[in-house]
């Protein structure tokens, strides 16, 4: 892999500053990755607010567009656009999921999903846009189902976990569905057809077998996020203030993949970066957001010579 | 509400004596644990008007800190293995220790080892960035930990 060539160097391209509270999660909007369109991204905050960023044609930087506020009471934990990147959703502390519509360069509210007892912890939409998923601290994950007219109407709750469910996320082509848990598994989901009832179908769990490889000894502390670019470089950001972007390894030597460290950003930010995220796009982008405030855009670049 | 106390009879130590310090935490670079102690020793315990001193939950053997690093550990003792206000001590010494301290620094809180029944869980509830953030926007539990923290002050 080219990749593993070359010297690398993460560039810090912006530091953007606006949310008055710690920066839990950004997400790139889809819609955005093409080369003639202005990238755009969400982030959300402890300061109950989300924010979209635009990147100007112009400068090449990004600004902030849009906060989104007066809606969530708690902070917003989480944030998704819908594939065609026409809708937003945030999950919040106060219990209830947001979905957001850009209408005419405003964005406004235009669903809000409750009963959930407590804090909505993830929201993820399947690949076609059909369906929605959300969970929390109350140990349930709820499948939302898309209706004309920005209608969501619950279709399962989905009870299994024993314990807060912190993440859920779609397989990025199938309707498979996949929950992460305080209780130490990671659950599987899935139903037979469109009327069928959603179970789950496998718990991995510490020892699981379908398990291929576990990196450790590079964050000394909490990895709160992970994400894998077009080109199969994970990006991981942790309480250690740092991030590591990994690669598989050349080394064909085990059975299955193995995968070494490519880089790593120490002190990318002043405290604990929660949300790493590659731009969807061509350019090797990536935004970070931190307990500081902060967002970051990198680059990826390789040094001369 | 009225509950029963989770542990009706503490036993009350008496406060150590104490050397006088400079007022200025930032003023020199050394953090030194007894300096974080100061800090901590006189929060008031959730359920007995008496500090976490002289309950003997805290004392200056609690606190580990490595300022190169600029992280701090503090470890517990709660009163009774089955002590469910251990969390909110956890949320008081880390609420303290955050207005103490710059944001870089990192604060690990655990109980003592073999002193609560659910050590493991505990532990782990206690140092969970995204419950003690979600506690924190808890009214009620807010206001409890405030009432621990000021409750010295006049």
């Amino acid at each position: 892999m080219e990749l593993l060539d070359g010297n690398l160097e993460l560039k810090e391209i912006q530091n953007l500053q606006g949310h008055t509270d710690r920066v839990w999660s950004i997400a790139w909007n889809p819609a955005t990755a093409a080369a003639d369109v202005p990238a755009v991204f969400a982030s959300c905050s402890g300061d109950k607010t989300v924010r979209i960023w635009e990147a100007s044609p112009s400068t090449r930087s990004w600004d902030c567009k849009a906060v989104l506020e007066e809606t969530h009471t708690r902070t917003v934990r989480s944030c998704a656009w819908s594939p065609s990147g026409k809708l937003l959703a945030t999950a919040s502390f106060d219990a209830t999921t947001a979905i957001w519509e850009n209408v005419g360069g405003d964005f406004e509210c235009v669903s809000t999903l409750e009963g959930h007892e407590n804090e909505v912890k993830s929201v993820s939409w399947n690949a076609s846009g059909s369906l929605l998923a959300t969970c929390g601290r109350d140990r349930t994950v709820w499948i939302w189902e898309v209706m004309p007219g920005n209608e969501f109407e619950c279709i399962e709750v989905l009870q299994g976990h024993t314990q807060d469910v912190k993440m859920v996320q779609w397989h990025p082509t199938m309707d498979i569905l996949f929950s992460c848990s305080y209780d130490n598994t990671v659950k599987v989901w899935w139903s037979e057809d469109a009327e069928g009832d959603w179970s789950c179908v496998q718990t991995l769990g510490e020892s699981s077998k379908n398990h291929l490889c576990t990196l450790s000894g590079y964050h000394d502390r909490t990895i709160f996020s992970v994400h894998w670019s077009r080109e199969g470089i994970i990006a991981s950001g942790a309480a250690d203030d740092a991030i590591r972007l990994f690669v598989e390894s050349k080394d064909g030597l085990m059975n299955g993949p193995s995968y070494q460290l490519l880089l790593k950003k120490e002190k990318a930010h002043d405290m604990d970066v929660n949300s790493v995220q590659w731009f969807p796009g061509e350019k090797r982008l990536l935004a970070s957001g931190s307990d500081d405030g902060a967002i970051k855009i990198w680059e990826l670049e390789t040094l001369p010579g | 509400m009225t509950l029963g106390l989770i542990n009706a009879n503490p036993v009350v130590h008496a406060k150590k004596e104490r050397v006088a310090r400079s007022e200025d935490p930032h003023g020199d670079d050394a953090v030194d644990p007894l300096e974080i102690y100061d800090y901590v020793r006189d929060i008031r315990d959730p359920e007995h008007p008496y500090s976490l001193e002289q309950l003997s939950v805290l004392s200056e053997e609690s606190i580990t800190v490595d300022e190169k690093l600029g992280r701090i550990l503090i470890t517990f003792t709660p009163t009774i293995q089955h002590c469910s206000m251990a969390t909110v001590i956890g949320l008081c010494l880390r609420v303290k220790l955050m207005a103490c301290f710059p944001p870089h620094f990192k604060v690990d809180i655990k109980v003592a080892p073999g002193s609560h029944a659910d050590e493991e869980s505990v532990n782990k509830q206690l140092n969970d960035k995204e419950r003690v953030a979600a506690a924190l926007e808890n009214p009620n539990l807010r206001q409890l930990v405030d009432e621990c923290l000021y409750s010295n002050e006049l």
